[in-house]
């Protein structure tokens, strides 16, 4: 079982995700990980399918949405292992402030530059408030208290608030 | 505070039953609190519960029996306030809940997602002690709260992610290095 990354993007309207899936059926390609939301009103949905069927079969398969403004790829993908986190070391980084370029760089940056993951991340603009909430992983035990006062500081430098809460998990 | 420690017999481990199976969705059966077999049921619980790491609750259905029988220890828990300890209790029903807060949970049942759901923060349960079959009512708070919640949800053939605040709200658990 070979797996392609499927993604579908444009024009929302009822019913796509019903179309693609049931075109996926009909190929035996099974629907494993998927995240669908509309970005700015347009549909964006991404896909990780696995299949017997070929990268230009599935494309096929799919060429119909192309007359609905939709734009559809397929690409093979390996199997990947998702790594595991260190200790008390999950986070939810929440961000607002003004828009502007470049505050989801000088944030992700800042991250990356301290070992850290990003999981999960949405970005938001209304009017003019930028809202980014990011999940974030590190391989090593890390503060809340630090974490945040170092992501402060960087928020400062593009003119926005930076919150961190501990992503505890609690097993029932 | 109510005191739930019963004496009960030598509990045996259980295998625990993961999703999808039909006795996670069914609603339990209430049962007898005095039958040897309940109080045999809660012993086992006990002891299912106590070798799992990290486990602070578990209902029947969670090691395959359809009956209205649930264990709780979150004595150990940082979130933990109110606390009555390490019991079980049978038939029991959820009479108050209020003040919700929303936090993320995951099950055993349920070993690859966690989800963020929403619990009321403070709850008053009734139901009975097994052997003796004595009425108990209890009022709690913080992560007790949530616990019973959880473990009421399970006989009333409820998972967490039956619950989950938004589509957004599912993620794969985190597994922890040690």
């Amino acid at each position: 079982m070979a797996l392609l990354a499927i993604t579908v993007l444009g024009h929302d309207r009822p019913g796509i995700i019903a179309d693609v899936t049931t075109a996926l059926a009909q190929r035996d390609a099974n629907v494993e990980d998927s995240s669908m939301t509309l970005l700015r009103g347009h549909f964006a949905w991404t896909l990780i399918v696995g299949t017997e069927a070929s990268v230009e079969q599935v494309a096929s398969d799919l060429a119909f949405l192309s007359s609905d403004d939709l734009v559809v790829s397929v690409l093979p993908v390996t199997d990947e292992q998702e790594e595991a986190a260190g200790p008390g070391s999950s986070f939810i980084v929440s961000v607002h402030g003004a828009d502007r370029v470049g505050i989801v760089a000088a944030i992700t940056g800042a991250i990356a530059s301290y070992g850290g993951n990003v999981t999960d991340l949405q970005t938001r603009l209304g009017g003019g408030l930028y809202v980014v909430v990011a999940e974030v992983d590190f391989a090593e035990p890390m503060d809340t208290d630090v974490l945040a006062g170092r992501l402060r500081a960087v928020g400062q430098t593009v003119g926005v608030d930076v919150a961190v809460q501990a992503a505890d998990q609690d097993v029932l | 505070m109510t005191s739930l420690q019963v004496e009960l017999p030598a509990g045996v481990v259980r295998q625990v039953v993961t999703a999808p199976a039909a006795v996670l969705s069914a609603p339990c059966e209430q049962v007898d609190p005095t039958d040897a077999e309940v109080v045999q049921l809660a012993a086992d619980l006990l002891a299912t519960m106590d070798v799992s790491p990290g486990c602070v609750g578990l209902a029947a259905n969670q090691v395959g029996v359809p009956w209205r029988v649930f264990c709780l220890d979150v004595s150990a828990h940082p979130k933990t306030r109110t606390c009555h300890g390490r019991f079980v209790m049978v038939n029991p029903q959820i009479l108050q809940a209020s003040r919700n807060e929303k936090a993320r949970e995951g099950c055993m049942s349920v070993p690859d997602f966690t989800g963020d759901v929403k619990r009321a923060t403070r709850v008053v349960v009734t139901g009975q002690l097994p052997g003796s079959g004595e009425s108990v009512t209890l009022t709690t708070d913080a992560f007790e709260a949530r616990a019973v919640q959880h473990e009421v949800d399970h006989l009333d053939g409820l998972l967490f992610i039956d619950r989950v605040v938004s589509a957004a709200a599912i993620h794969k658990r985190k597994v922890y290095l040690d």
